[in-house]
């Protein structure tokens, strides 16, 4: 079978959803940070699958932009992510999600 | 046909490595395991005929953000809890799993058109199987149809990033 554009969006898609029940699904914060960045990585896999097989015979580079500049926002993201969880796990001597509840009415 | 065999082999090795990322219990495997899900994505790219992006991505993920991650879960070790699941994990399994099918069976049933290489910008373009490093420089610093304004905003936003990390995370 041979591999085209679909086969592309649909490891896109599966990666996103196993990125997003992480999120959704961990205690850990650092594991939810973790899931975001496999969420990250499964639009960049989208986003230059797009601009491989949109003209024929043509890599269009707009999409390597777009995913380069995806890969930029992700590191500053992880970095104050981590930042974040640092000094949280610093105040409470956890990184439990649940437990950041102190701004619940 | 390599290219599809490369395909297949860096698909089911990420698929395999994302699991591995929510399913396994200690934090510093599942790190490592996000670091080969990370490389299995370079080979996708390659796959793509975009080796600037492989090696952005070996740069930035496997080397930077793992390294971070690996750092702050060191730094955070919480040996008792591990990485266990939250009480609504089966309600986020069934959400995910619907969006899964949802987002398979939408892409297989649209038919992706193509264009014309007429219709973009020749600087936007490389041909298939050169390189696209000379040229991605060519579509960002084009006068005309460039990406310098985000490209300067980019490098303000990891200068804030950094400031923001040193803030956030030193002694009082």
């Amino acid at each position: 079978m041979d591999v085209g554009l679909t086969h592309y969006l649909i490891l896109s898609a599966i990666l996103f959803s196993i990125g997003l029940f992480g999120t959704l699904s961990k205690h850990n914060a650092i594991g939810v940070l973790m899931c975001m960045e496999i969420m990250l990585n499964a639009v960049n896999i989208a986003v230059v699958a797009f601009s491989r097989y949109l003209v024929e015979d043509t890599v269009l580079l707009t999409g390597h932009v777009f995913a380069l500049f995806v890969i930029v926002v992700a590191a500053a993201e992880a970095a104050v992510g981590l930042a974040i969880v640092i000094t949280y796990y610093r105040d409470r001597e956890t990184v439990d999600v649940e437990k950041a509840d102190s701004m619940k009415g | 046909m390599g290219v599809d065999v490369a395909f297949w082999i860096f698909a089911i090795l990420g698929v395999i490595a994302a699991i591995g990322v929510v399913a396994v219990k200690n934090l510093f495997r599942a790190a490592l395991s996000l670091v080969l899900c990370f490389f299995t994505v370079a080979g996708i790219y390659g796959s793509l005929s975009a080796d600037f992006m492989a090696i952005a991505q070996v740069l930035v993920y496997m080397g930077a953000i793992s390294v971070l991650i690996i750092f702050a879960v060191m730094l955070t070790k919480d040996v008792r809890s591990g990485n266990p699941f939250n009480r609504a994990w089966p309600w986020a399994f069934v959400v995910c799993a619907a969006l899964m099918g949802l987002l398979i069976f939408v892409f297989q049933d649209t038919s992706w058109g193509t264009i014309d290489a007429s219709q973009v910008e020749a600087v936007n373009t490389v041909t298939e199987g050169e390189s696209t490093t000379g040229a991605i420089a060519g579509s960002i610093f084009d006068k005309d149809s460039g990406f310098l304004l985000p490209f300067e905003i980019s490098a303000a936003l990891i200068l804030a990033a950094v400031i923001g990390a040193i803030a956030l995370v030193r002694d009082k």
